[in-house]
């Protein structure tokens, strides 16, 4: 009986060693920690469990930066994971190497998906996109810049949240003061009042359409319409109306949770983690107020967050597991988990009417501002940037905002001072691609 | 006098051979390639690459940003080594003196000597919070209004107190054992000849410490350029902005975050031929006149 029961068992086993023998194996790189990483876990456990073909391993490699360095160290070692996930910054580093990766459109097709890019939602559609319109990253945890603002807050100094920044500055500012609150801090320079600040005000920021159509590009940030937003902070700073606890995202995001803050400009993405936190007061959010004096029409914004991007000297066989997976990940189910746990933005059309189906922003607005914030109308500088050395050029941002906020430097001299660096690493950018 | 020697050629370069090997793969190697590829600028994957001779060093120059790294890094070595000698100095000098209690009382001294610098980074974030810092409660008492991360120079503080409390056990081991290498009889025979403490320590105990001192100085500068590395990421947490950092942290930047080879390169070759520089000068300058016994 013994020997009979260790027989069936081994039999048993060389079966599912045949079985996982059969499988294609994938490896997905990404930057998703903590309560988000759990969630990528799920989505690779659902999609392992949904069929018998392929199987996924997520790994964990760290920040958004780590990620794309260990992959660019494991590409040059021809060790590359097949899925690797990088972020808004980094896209012109990973995109601008033509060879590393496959297109996600390509991919797609060549492996039989049905693929359509008018299925993504607008603001998504062409951030990770080449300058044909050809998407090569698949987007995955999209986020765009929103206001989050402390209802109590509101109703006790008796205002509405401002769409705009006059309101902000001559209304809902003053009373939040007066009401004993600091009105408001933002977690993000470069992406929320720089970025975004353009997409939001449809104004140009690089030369060759954003950056999109060649790689000579120029920064355009010396705007006047940004140096008066930037002279304005300052000014808001003086008077109390806006408070700024250095570069940190978490810096300024604690004084919002600890409801010192009435109103925060974080992460479409941030709302999952502020809702567990259970903050002790209720919270909405609406979207990024504009300048009327600028624009009397604001536009979209873009994505940020990251997309997954399929690298390239891999099997055909492997391949044609990564388009599952993708396939897979756009799914409305699967975007519609992701959405509800996280709070980053469905990035179908599909799975956006899914959450809407399933009550999802009746239970929770804010969780809608975000998509509705990115589904705005379009403008001519509203898919977003391409620039090479992107991350560096966002430090010199920050570095300056900094001293500005500080007293350190002058606008002028600020803007100016990024002008210069960003196009001379722009220029550098350029010859790593010669 | 006899001279040993080997026969055989063989023997003595096959014992040698693991040492130079090592050296050679995890030394020479990447220097060599450090060095060359801070004359071009290469795409991150490694597709395409331009020379570009000496732009990666002559950006560098005319980099005002660059230069205002490199004169933090001197002012904070500057500052992390003095203070982290002088408060150990005055430590051991005291500790030495203790008769009852000692053990205990070195130990106390130092156990910090095993806190890892990241976590001594972590502390320090602990310490200086902006808003719940019990240093920055204590600064607040004295109206400063201290801003770990927003303002320029009190992160530089925490940045210099955090590494200098990370290293003043190590030159308190030092000093101590140093100070009790000093025969007693030199000290004995100085009391006869000059009854003021303080005398004696500055012409007898300092001069007999100064091959101790000596090599805590290269040791402290070497930490405060390069393994000070882990306090200042944490302090900084990934995000430099308008804070100070210290240009190994610069070669960091923009070689792991930003991707940026050439340049990261030019930078790391620039701080090879700063610590030749302070080699040649430790062995060369000082080193013959420091007399050790």
């Amino acid at each position: 009986m013994k020997i009979l029961n260790f027989s069936a068992a081994a039999f048993a086993m060389s079966m599912a060693a045949q079985a996982s023998f059969a499988e294609t194996e994938i490896t997905l790189w990404h930057a998703m920690g903590g309560q988000l990483g759990e969630s990528v876990n799920q989505i690779a456990e659902d999609f392992n469990a949904s069929q018998d073909d392929y199987k996924i391993t997520p790994v964990f490699k760290g920040s958004y930066e780590e990620t794309l360095t260990a992959g660019i160290a494991a590409f040059r070692a021809g060790e590359q994971p097949n899925v690797i996930q990088v972020f808004d910054a980094g896209a012109a580093t990973v995109i601008g190497a033509r060879g590393a990766t496959i297109p996600v459109q390509d991919l797609l097709a060549d492996n039989g998906v049905a693929f359509d890019i008018n299925d993504y939602i607008a603001g998504v559609r062409y951030f990770y996109a080449d300058s044909d319109g050809k998407m090569i990253g698949m987007p995955f945890n999209s986020s765009t810049p929103i206001m989050y603002y402390n209802i109590e807050a509101l109703e006790k100094a008796g205002v509405e949240p401002p769409k705009t920044w006059e309101e902000f500055q001559t209304v809902t500012a003053p009373a939040l003061k007066d009401a004993g609150y600091i009105p408001l801090s933002q977690s993000h320079l470069p992406w929320i009042f720089t970025e975004n600040f353009f997409s939001r005000h449809n104004l140009q920021f690089a030369s060759n359409n954003n950056g999109y159509d060649g790689s000579d590009t120029q920064i355009m940030i010396n705007h006047p319409a940004i140096k008066a937003h930037f002279t304005a902070l300052t000014d808001w700073k003086e008077n109390g109306l806006f408070e700024w606890y250095g570069t940190g995202w978490g810096d300024n995001a604690k004084p919002f949770e600890d409801g010192d803050v009435a109103m925060w400009l974080g992460s479409s993405g941030s709302f999952g983690g502020l809702l567990k936190k259970d903050l002790g007061f209720e919270f909405s959010a609406t979207m990024l107020p504009y300048w009327e004096s600028v624009t009397t029409e604001p536009t979209q914004t873009f994505i940020g967050g990251a997309a997954l991007f399929a690298m390239s000297g891999k099997s055909d066989e492997e391949n044609k597991a990564t388009a599952a997976f993708f396939d897979f990940l756009a799914s409305a189910d699967t975007q519609y988990f992701w959405h509800e746990a996280t709070g980053y933005v469905p990035i179908t059309q599909a799975a956006y009417e899914l959450a809407r189906e399933k009550g999802h922003y009746d239970r929770f607005p804010a969780a809608e501002v975000g998509i509705k914030q990115l589904t705005l109308p379009a403008g001519d500088f509203t898919r977003g940037y391409r620039m090479g050395f992107y991350v560096q050029i966002r430090d010199v941002m920050n570095r300056e905002y900094g001293r500005i906020l500080t007293g350190e430097t002058s606008v002028d001299d600020a803007f100016s001072t990024i002008e210069t660096e960003a196009n001379e690493l722009l220029a550098r950018f350029s010859k790593t691609q010669g | 006098m006899k001279r040993a020697g080997f026969t055989n050629i063989w023997l003595p370069v096959s014992l040698l051979l693991p040492q130079l090997s090592i050296i050679a793969i995890f030394f020479y190697w990447p220097a060599g390639w450090a060095v060359q590829s801070s004359f071009y600028l290469q795409d991150p994957f490694g597709f395409g690459s331009t020379f570009v001779g000496l732009d990666n060093y002559t950006d560098l120059g005319r980099n005002s940003e660059y230069m205002r790294i490199a004169w933090f890094t001197v002012v904070y070595t500057t500052l992390v080594t003095l203070f982290s000698l002088g408060i150990a100095l005055l430590l051991a000098v005291k500790a030495d003196k203790v008769i009852r209690g000692a053990r205990t009382y070195r130990t106390l001294l130092m156990w910090v000597y095993a806190v890892a610098p990241p976590v001594a980074g972590f502390m320090g974030i602990m310490f200086f919070d902006q808003r719940t810092g019990p240093i920055t409660d204590l600064f607040g008492v004295f109206g400063w209004d201290y801003k770990l991360g927003v303002n320029y120079n009190d992160t530089a503080a925490a940045m210099v107190i955090a590494a200098v409390w990370k290293q003043i056990p190590v030159n308190f081991i030092f000093f101590l054992s140093g100070l009790q290498s000093i025969p007693r009889s030199v000290n004995e025979a100085a009391m006869i000849d000059n009854r003021s403490a303080t005398g004696r320590f500055w012409q007898v105990t300092f001069p007999l410490l100064a091959p101790t001192t000596f090599f805590l100085l290269i040791i402290n500068i070497t930490y405060a350029l390069f393994d000070t590395f882990g306090i200042i990421d944490t302090l900084l947490k990934g995000e430099p902005g308008n804070n100070p950092m210290t240009l190994v942290y610069k070669v960091y930047l923009d070689g792991f975050r930003g991707n940026d080879l050439g340049g990261s390169s030019a930078q790391s070759v620039i701080l090879m031929v700063l610590v030749l520089m302070l080699t040649v000068f430790q062995f060369r300058l000082i080193e013959r006149r420091i007399h050790y016994t």
